[in-house]
């Protein structure tokens, strides 16, 4: 009896949440997305001045340092977009943590967004700013490209590693509850149309930047029917893209052979559900050098927005010390969605060439460089 | 009329602990009694899957070697579908014999993805048993060389609850919820056993893994809890870390940590981390303890399917395990000679197995092992 109180709970409360209709039968037609057309394709047009309008949101702390730089770069670089800033500190409205409506309007007119870190407010009740705008945007795939960076030493080098994490449900569903005092339930939650969503945009992901393999990773031995699920999905994903192999492996297995040598995972993709890729994305960043050296890109299907997923470091802010790579990073990453190849390969080699030198290289890197030197050493780079 | 080393491995557990402490921290006399019949201990082997049969042989060859006055049970029970006997039945002679010996030396019993309704065997046994507490010590060994030096760390998993707990069903088709449990109880329990054990250990500091930003209900009591544990040892330092930051120190700075406690499936993923950073799975030992049971197993859990019956398996693991099963009865002259042993031969390059670029078999390698302890006297 008790047993079933517990278990119905949750489920009436997914029921009630998700609208659901009974045509299940079809569930392979999730959104609106044809089976052959892209999964979250970049919609942005340019405007009448011939550039694209990509929302800033610079953050707290170093952000708005790092973001001048960006902009710096892409001036220098020429590359046709006009930027739009907003301001995205949270508003209680309803007791509900929310975004101002511009940024939303904003980020929703241009399709695209480029990040800086956000202080999330400590205390109860704020749910995470990250979090707000996941889910606002429905950013469904976090990306996690980790690469070596020549000229900047770490116990692993030649690490090359993509992972695609599912972002909107999984350990972080945020369903819980206490059942009685001193026992709390935490749902893991997997669904088939979210899984398959993630899966096809990792598949769709390793065709772009030509990796030949997809690699799931599960703990499909213990969460049989949730990892199982997803792995499920999997398979029948991978059936669609027969020109890319595919496997799973257990992640423990990954864990350890990742941290032993990275090198194997060169030629492949990873994709898995959200807690596993929340901690191997970091455990990946850790190989090259940390959070300051690592891009990354939340997808969804209306609009993406890029971010660097480092602090905002507080303690110095002002004062030109601050790192921009990793911002700079996740712009590139945006301008390889827009389209405008060429440009990012421009301004990419021009910051590894730099970063090799390791003559104007920011303090976290072992330089002296003040933030804007570092940029003007790029901008220099670029021709 | 406890035995004295046994009394000695549970008084070092419960240092510390108040004789207020409520819920299942246990008196001292409900801790540990390994039987000892005729001057022998009995133990319950389980070699395993995989490799489990290869680096059982090991095992008991080198207690033989050394006298080591143990007697085996060995209980074939699997996770593979095979063999004359149900695997269900085995399984439960295995629990049977464990609860009579209170003492095990265990292998990684494979679990199928395939097979829905079958449970792991290796979860349901620490279930049953409830031997909560997983030991995993992640230690460099001195003459063979890794990416990082002077790693030193030690993980405290929570066994019987958590992510682990089994529960999961199918809402509608397509949608299915898994339950994460997290109990104060439980938490209590396993903080207590964190923090008595760094203290009998000479360890400074407590580190509590957890998700709770995200998580805030479930880790947050568990963190919450540990962190009130954590106030009666004054002596021991004592903070707490997010699971992905944690992995991220793990990787660049792990000289850093020193004993880490986390819930079940957290400690899956440092645990193996940790593996990677000082040599694989092939050299981490590992102990399983609850109130009446202790089972010693390899402590990053991986069968070695792959490797099976091609005499390629490293028996460091279970050796060590093994060792650290025989300090727990008291038996230290034993397991020092062989840890001893084991490590002498790990440093010499010529006798190591694959897994560590070496080219022996494990029979050389036991063999190895075996003259090092003749030698040695």
């Amino acid at each position: 009896m008790v047993a079933t109180r517990l278990i119905a709970r949750p489920a009436c409360r997914y029921l009630a949440r998700a609208s659901f209709t009974p045509s299940w039968t079809q569930a392979r037609s999730y959104a609106a997305i044809a089976k052959n057309d892209r999964v979250a394709k970049f919609l942005g047009t340019k405007g009448n001045d011939g550039k694209y309008t990509v929302t800033l949101i610079e953050g707290d702390g170093i952000g708005p340092e790092i973001a001048q730089s960006v902009k710096d770069i892409f001036t220098a670089a020429k590359v046709p977009i006009k930027w739009e800033s907003v301001d995205v500190t949270p508003q209680l409205k309803d007791g509900r943590t929310v975004i101002p409506q511009e940024a939303i309007d904003s980020v929703t007119r241009n399709y695209v967004a480029l990040k800086g870190p956000l202080a999330t407010p400590i205390g109860k009740g704020h749910v995470s700013l990250n979090l707000t705008l996941r889910r606002t945007f429905n950013l469904f795939a976090n990306v996690r490209p980790c690469k070596s960076i020549a000229g900047y030493q770490t116990p692993y080098d030649n690490v090359d590693t993509v992972l695609i994490r599912e972002n909107t449900e999984g350990e972080y569903s945020g369903i819980e509850h206490i059942v009685v005092d001193g026992v709390v339930q935490s749902i893991k939650l997997i669904t088939r149309a979210a899984s398959e969503r993630v899966l096809r945009f990792a598949f769709q992901y390793a065709l772009e930047v030509g990796k030949p393999k997809v690699r799931v990773v599960h703990k499909a031995t213990i969460m049989k029917m949730s990892d199982g699920l997803f792995l499920r999905t999997a398979r029948d994903v991978a059936k669609e893209f027969p020109q890319i192999e595919f496997d799973a492996e257990l992640l423990d297995n990954t864990c350890l052979k990742m941290v032993t040598d990275p090198a194997p995972y060169a030629d492949l993709v990873l994709v898995m559900p959200n807690l596993y890729g929340d901690i191997l994305s970091d455990l990946c960043a850790g190989l090259i050098g940390g959070l300051g050296l690592t891009p990354s890109g939340n997808i969804g299907d209306e609009c993406s927005i890029f971010e660097a997923v480092h602090g905002s470091a507080p303690d110095i802010a002002g004062k030109g010390l601050a790192n921009p790579t990793a911002l700079l990073l996740s712009s590139i990453m945006m301008l390889q969605h827009m389209g405008l190849h060429q440009h990012a390969e421009q301004i990419q080699t021009a910051i590894f060439k730099v970063l090799a030198e390791g003559k104007t290289i920011t303090g976290d890197l072992g330089g002296k460089a003040k933030t804007h030197e570092y940029a003007g050493a790029v901008i220099k780079a670029l021709n | 009329m406890l035995v004295r080393s046994s009394q000695r491995a549970a008084q070092s557990l419960l240092r510390g602990s108040r004789p207020t402490a409520r819920g299942m921290a246990s008196v001292s006399t409900d801790i540990f009694k390994p039987t000892k019949f005729g001057g022998k201990y009995t133990v319950t082997l389980i070699p395993g899957d995989g490799i489990g049969a290869e680096v059982s042989e090991t095992v008991k060859e080198v207690f033989k070697a050394d006298n080591v006055p143990v007697e085996w049970e060995q209980v074939d029970v699997s996770g593979m579908e095979s063999g004359s006997k149900p695997s269900d039945d085995l399984f439960r002679e295995a629990v049977a014999s464990l609860k009579r010996n209170k003492l095990g030396l265990k292998g990684i019993l494979h679990t199928p993805v395939e097979r829905s309704g079958h449970q792991s065997f290796n979860v349901a046994l620490r279930q049953e048993l409830d031997i909560y507490a997983s030991i995993v010590l992640i230690k460099n060994i001195p003459g063979y060389e890794t990416r990082h030096k002077n790693v030193d760390f030690c993980i405290i998993r929570e066994n019987t609850e958590g992510e682990y707990s089994g529960l999961e069903h199918q809402s509608v088709p397509g949608v299915v919820e898994s339950l994460k449990i997290i109990t104060r109880a439980k938490s209590e329990r396993i903080a207590k056993f964190a923090f008595a054990f760094a203290l009998a250990n000479n360890r400074k500091k407590v580190t509590c893994i957890h998700k709770a930003n995200i998580m805030k209900l479930a880790d947050g009591l568990f963190r919450n809890t540990v962190k009130k544990v954590g106030e009666d040892y004054p002596t021991l330092e004592s903070n707490d870390m997010i699971v992905d930051n944690a992995s991220m120190q793990c990787v660049s700075r792990p000289q850093q940590f020193d004993v880490m406690v986390m819930p079940n499936l957290y400690g899956g993923i440092l645990s193996n981390i940790g593996a990677g950073l000082v040599g694989g799975p092939g050299i981490v030992p590992g102990c399983n303890m609850g109130r009446e049971v202790a089972v010693f197993e390899p402590g990053c859990r991986h069968v070695g399917l792959d490797i099976k019956d091609k005499g390629q398996a490293n028996p460091s693991a279970l050796l060590l395990s093994a060792s650290m099963m025989l300090r727990h009865v008291g038996l230290d002259d034993h397991a020092n000679r062989i840890s001893k042993a084991v490590y002498d031969v790990i440093a010499d390059p010529k006798s190591r197995t694959r897994d560590m670029g070496g080219n022996a078999t494990t029979q050389q390698f036991t063999r190895a092992v075996l003259d090092k302890m003749e030698a040695s006297g």
